[in-house]
């Protein structure tokens, strides 16, 4: 997959920060990824993190992107996947690194740069740019 | 207090070369000609408009426009909800004259944005997402893409490739209704294959999916429906405005093609109006990507969950259809400048409702407007209804 922003291709490394992937949970055992400042559910704090950088996850959808934005890699595999954490569910969007199909097993992939913040709208410093990518598990 | 819509006027949609201020004193004025009033009868004025400090590095806009169309010392207001700014404006008139605080209220919606390549507007639109979900590059139509795949795959139970063609339809009908809507941004009929066979955009959904990127504006005049005959005899009356927001991160919904604020909004809407929706003869949805359509048509209660495409199917939502949806052309073929969208919606209805709209003219008495910003983030709906 080609790859114009410079960024990682999201090529095995170890989790270098797993914040980028760390689900809010409050007191009544609600999930939320991101976090939020209290529990959109129940208004309570999110006291408590779960960390999905290690979870083995499940794609709902996937689309490619072929129109993407300035600094960000074309084309462009987005999925959002489910984690099951116990008996509830939290999911996340996010690249992929190959192909995935509906129902597939997918793992989180650290990246250190998932497009070029300086090529990007947004102002650089009012948001953190590295993340987790998804790739297929093998069977 | 009752409020009414006594004027209406729209640029045309597509590219242009005047800039956002330009537009909305084209739209402003067109308005006040055709109520027949001047600038300095208006207590209020308030300009619908997402982003033309980032699209051309212009703000305070409706100071502007006051000062160029001479409606000083009328209050001033911008109105931004992204792509529902237009929706929201309105929702802001009505609350002005209702509340008693005016008596004539402007509504200006504008947007100028084919300036700038696709790909950097497809940036400062997405820039309304949560900041896990830029960072990946996320953009409106990623989203709408996102949500078709789940539609056709997990939603419906039917033929995906039957389900494909349908929100194809969407876009076919659309444009057939926009060559008869001599404001629209696209004139040409297209048929299905055009669209199955156009550029992927965002996979399942493709170029012919998605509405253009537009420069355009349009405006509605409110004032006390006890009042509105002063204007014309033929004024429409808002029955219902309302709004309701959806979570800002998309991802967190239990079910990406459920469009909750949709169906919440159009619930306190009807509710105002004392209606049920199949009250309602005609539509104007937000059809950002076909898919939005049959998405509407579910949340607003015409379908079940993943049976909204049969209507597009069916052709039950052409203009000689038994529910017209988006006579004027839509987001797709009208054109989408985004502050202006929800106002073009209203003005639409303003048309069809007085008897005005010509070659796409259709039987109503009653329409509905949705306008959706974001991904069905947040959502303002109306209920407008022959007046006398």
């Amino acid at each position: 997959m080609s790859d114009r922003s410079g960024a990682t291709d999201g090529t095995e490394r170890p989790a270098a920060d797993s914040d980028g992937l760390r689900a809010g949970e409050c007191e009544k055992g609600h999930l939320t990824f991101p976090p939020h400042p209290v529990c959109p559910t129940c208004g309570e704090p999110q006291s408590e993190t779960v960390d999905l950088s290690t979870r083995t996850g499940t794609v709902v959808t996937w689309t490619t992107s072929t129109t993407t934005p300035p600094g960000v890699r074309e084309p462009n595999t987005l999925a959002i996947v489910a984690f099951e954490v116990g008996d509830r569910t939290v999911r996340a969007l996010g690249g992929t690194t190959g192909d995935v199909d509906v129902g597939d097993a997918v793992r989180p992939v650290y990246v250190a740069e998932l497009r070029d913040p300086e090529a990007s709208f947004r102002t650089q410093a009012s948001q953190r740019w590295d993340g987790y990518r998804f790739a297929p598990v093998e069977e | 207090m009752t409020v009414a819509v006594v004027g209406a006027s729209m640029t045309d949609f597509g590219e242009r070369d005047a800039f956002v201020g330009e537009l909305l004193s084209e739209a402003a004025t067109g308005c006040l000609a055709d109520a027949g009033v001047t600038a300095d009868d208006l207590d209020a004025l308030y300009v619908s408009n997402m982003a033309s400090g980032e699209f051309e590095g212009t703000t305070g806009v409706v100071n502007a426009l006051a000062h160029d169309i001479g409606a000083l010392p009328a209050y001033t207001q911008r109105v931004d909800q992204t792509s529902a700014s237009g929706g929201a404006g309105i929702f802001a008139a009505w609350q002005s004259v209702a509340s008693g605080a005016s008596d004539l209220t402007l509504l200006v919606g504008g947007e100028k944005m084919t300036h700038l390549s696709t790909a950097r507007s497809a940036d400062v639109i997405a820039s309304l997402t949560h900041p896990v979900e830029y960072a990946h590059g996320v953009t409106l139509p990623a989203f709408g893409g996102l949500a078709a795949r789940a539609y056709l795959e997990t939603t419906t139970d039917a033929d995906p490739a039957r389900v494909r063609e349908a929100l194809a339809a969407v876009a076919v009908k659309n444009h057939d209704n926009a060559r008869r809507n001599p404001r629209a941004q696209f004139q040409k009929e297209i048929d299905v294959a055009d669209v199955l066979d156009s550029p992927v955009v965002a996979d399942p959904l493709r170029l012919y999916d998605y509405c253009p990127v537009t420069d355009g504006s349009a405006a509605l005049l409110f004032c006390p429906e006890s009042v509105a005959r002063e204007y014309t005899d033929d004024y429409v009356r808002v029955a219902g405005v309302a709004g309701a927001t959806d979570t800002h991160v998309v991802h967190e919904r239990a079910d990406p093609t459920w469009m909750g604020a949709v169906a919440e909004s159009a619930e306190r809407t009807l509710e105002m109006a004392d209606r049920h929706i199949a009250d309602v003869d005609v539509l104007e949805l937000h059809d950002m990507v076909s898919l939005l359509e049959p998405l509407q048509l579910e949340a607003l209660g015409y379908a079940d969950r993943g049976e909204g495409w049969r209507l597009a199917a069916d052709g039950e939502t052409t203009l000689s259809g038994p529910l017209p949806v988006n006579p004027s052309g839509g987001l797709k073929a009208r054109g989408h400048p985004l502050g202006a969208t929800g106002v073009a919606q209203a003005v639409e209805l303003y048309r069809q409702l007085r008897g005005e709209a010509g070659d796409r003219q259709v039987d109503a008495r009653r329409g509905l407007t949705c306008n959706v910003g974001g991904f069905g983030n947040c959502v303002t709906t109306s209920v407008l209804e022959v007046g006398p």
